[in-house]
């Protein structure tokens, strides 16, 4: 049967065709087409690794962020704490300095008092001095117009200094 | 241990897909004779109309309509030994017609080839390039591939890395697993070198496989079910192997790991054993490959000529009988052209897979003698 003989004009154009789709696809088809296949397969295989690398280095990040989150709310914490100690230190300073002024203004003012009070006393003697004296010129030339109480009133003092 | 594997794959391979060989052409064949022995049945010529589709015309017949043949010429290319070339429509030649010396005739031994009367009144062929159904379905899955190759090639070079669309992805999807399940389990480092054949045979018998399968004018070329052209997929195949083969390759042929007196001239029966086993593998490839696309056209032309040859055995009753059988043909046509769809994949995938591993076998370096473990129980 003429169905298992290869027919030679056949034969041919298979060779032909078939010979030139091979050496045509083997020099621009499948090299162009496998290279990049591989090139993208290794382009994807990079790209995880890098996305992997990526999402550790955010989870360190993150982690990081959180670190300094919590150290700086023990900061604020301690912050806080040394605020207070601080506020309270300078209260007490400014209650004692204000204590200290106190006592600076009081005693100050005492001595002025006493001073004053000196100065006052003094004032005082010799206004005393001065008004005895003037009762002392009056009374004198009063007294001093009759004799003769003069002369007993010299007696009386003289008595009174004998006796004293 | 790899080669140990290697060789445990072939077999399975070849056990695996030689089983539906023997079982369908043998089917094929006794449904056939059925069909031939039932020609006698009037008005339908089971065989002529079998072979008449699974095999070459130098038209395109397409269908009939009132007897009369609706079919696209094709060229004519013939050499004649005393006269030279010619080149015609093959419209010149229909019906019996002759042209410049040329007829086709209906019955001898050349029956439906174009031949001559050479100056003796003998009729001979003369040297036939015609276009013919085949070659010019040949010519278009060659297009076909080399327009569907080549602008794809175009798109990565244009964009190597960009996304591909659907049909680049579809066309990737089994390039990837050709080349990572089949190229480089066989053939390893050497891949490179060897994937492109691979490649382009595995999408040439794929394509052919399917374009075979669609019955309507430009596909419907029973190519791959022609023995010329799995002869010379084989032939490929053949001289690859053979002539990209090791050193160490071609001494396992002629001077084999065997006691001497096994290999010596004056009975060099390795060498012979050995030399025979290079070529039965191509040709197992070739026979595989076109006894089954063969089988399976002519296991879905029986099924449809079953309608016309039980209509034509029951006169009385044609109409009712044609199309009870109609049904149930059509029904077991669906099924085969399934059945074909499978095999159309299988097919390609097994003969690409047995050429990496016939290939992959030649390209194995010399090693260090592996010691085999001697048995002592």
């Amino acid at each position: 049967m003429d169905l298992f003989l290869p027919e030679s004009g056949l034969v041919v154009w298979m060779l032909l065709a078939f010979g030139i789709v091979f050496a045509v696809l083997a020099k621009f088809g499948w090299p162009i087409i496998l290279n990049s296949l591989q090139k993208r397969e290794e382009h994807i295989a990079e790209s995880l690794k890098k996305a992997e690398e990526a999402i550790e280095t955010l989870s360190g990040l993150e982690q990081k962020g959180k670190d300094i989150i919590a150290s700086a709310e023990a900061e604020q914490i301690k912050m806080v704490g040394e605020t207070k100690t601080l506020n309270q230190k300078m209260i007490d300073d400014a209650k004692a300095e204000a204590t200290r002024e106190a006592d600076k203004i009081i005693a100050s003012a005492r001595e002025q008092i006493v001073k004053e009070k000196e100065a006052a006393i003094a004032e005082l003697n010799q206004e005393v001095v001065k008004l005895s004296v003037q009762m002392a010129e009056k009374i004198l030339l009063r007294e001093l117009k009759d004799r003769k109480a003069q002369s007993d009133y010299v007696e009386t003092l003289l008595k009174d200094n004998s006796l004293s | 241990m790899n080669c140990l594997k290697t060789f445990l794959t072939l077999v399975s391979a070849t056990l695996l897909m030689t089983t539906p060989l023997y079982a369908e052409p043998s089917e094929a064949i006794s449904e056939a004779e059925t069909a031939e022995a039932s020609e006698t049945a009037e008005g339908f010529n089971a065989a002529e109309f079998l072979f008449g589709h699974v095999g070459d015309a130098y038209e395109y017949h397409i269908t009939e309509i009132n007897g009369k043949p609706i079919a696209v010429p094709l060229l004519v290319i013939v050499r004649s030994a005393e006269r030279g070339w010619f080149a015609f429509s093959s419209a010149k030649l229909e019906h019996g017609h002759e042209y410049k010396g040329f007829f086709i005739p209906t019955s001898g031994d050349y029956k439906g080839k174009v031949v001559e009367l050479n100056a003796a009144g003998q009729r001979v062929r003369p040297f036939d390039m015609s276009i013919t159904k085949n070659v010019f379905g040949l010519l278009l899955s060659c297009a076909i591939l080399l327009t569907i190759f080549l602008l794809m090639a175009r798109a990565y070079k244009k964009n190597p890395l960009g996304v591909p669309n659907k049909g680049q992805s579809m066309m990737e999807a089994v390039i990837i697993y050709l080349q990572d399940d089949i190229i480089r389990p066989a053939l390893g480092d050497k891949s490179a070198k060897f994937s492109p054949y691979l490649l382009t045979v595995f999408f040439f018998i794929l394509l052919n496989n399917l374009m075979g399968l669609v019955p309507i004018f430009p596909f419907g070329a029973n190519l791959t079910g022609n023995l010329a052209v799995t002869m010379v997929l084989a032939l490929f195949t053949y001289f690859i192997t053979n002539i990209f083969g090791t050193k160490t390759y071609w001494k396992d042929i002629f001077w084999p790991d065997v006691p001497v007196f096994l290999k010596t001239p004056v009975l060099p029966l390795m060498q012979i054993i050995e030399f025979i086993s290079t070529l039965t593998k191509p040709i197992a490839l070739m026979i595989r490959l076109f006894a089954n696309i063969f089988a399976g056209h002519i296991i879905i032309m029986v099924l449809i000529s079953l309608i016309f040859i039980f209509s034509a055995a029951f006169p009385a009753v044609s109409t009712q009988v044609g199309s009870g059988t109609a049904v149930l043909s059509v029904a077991f046509s669906v099924f085969m052209y399934c059945l074909e769809f499978l095999v159309a994949f299988i097919q390609a995938y097994v003969f690409t897979i047995l050429s990496a591993i016939f290939i992959g076998l030649a390209q194995h370096e010399e090693h260090e003698h592996e010691e085999v473990p001697v048995k002592t129980e």
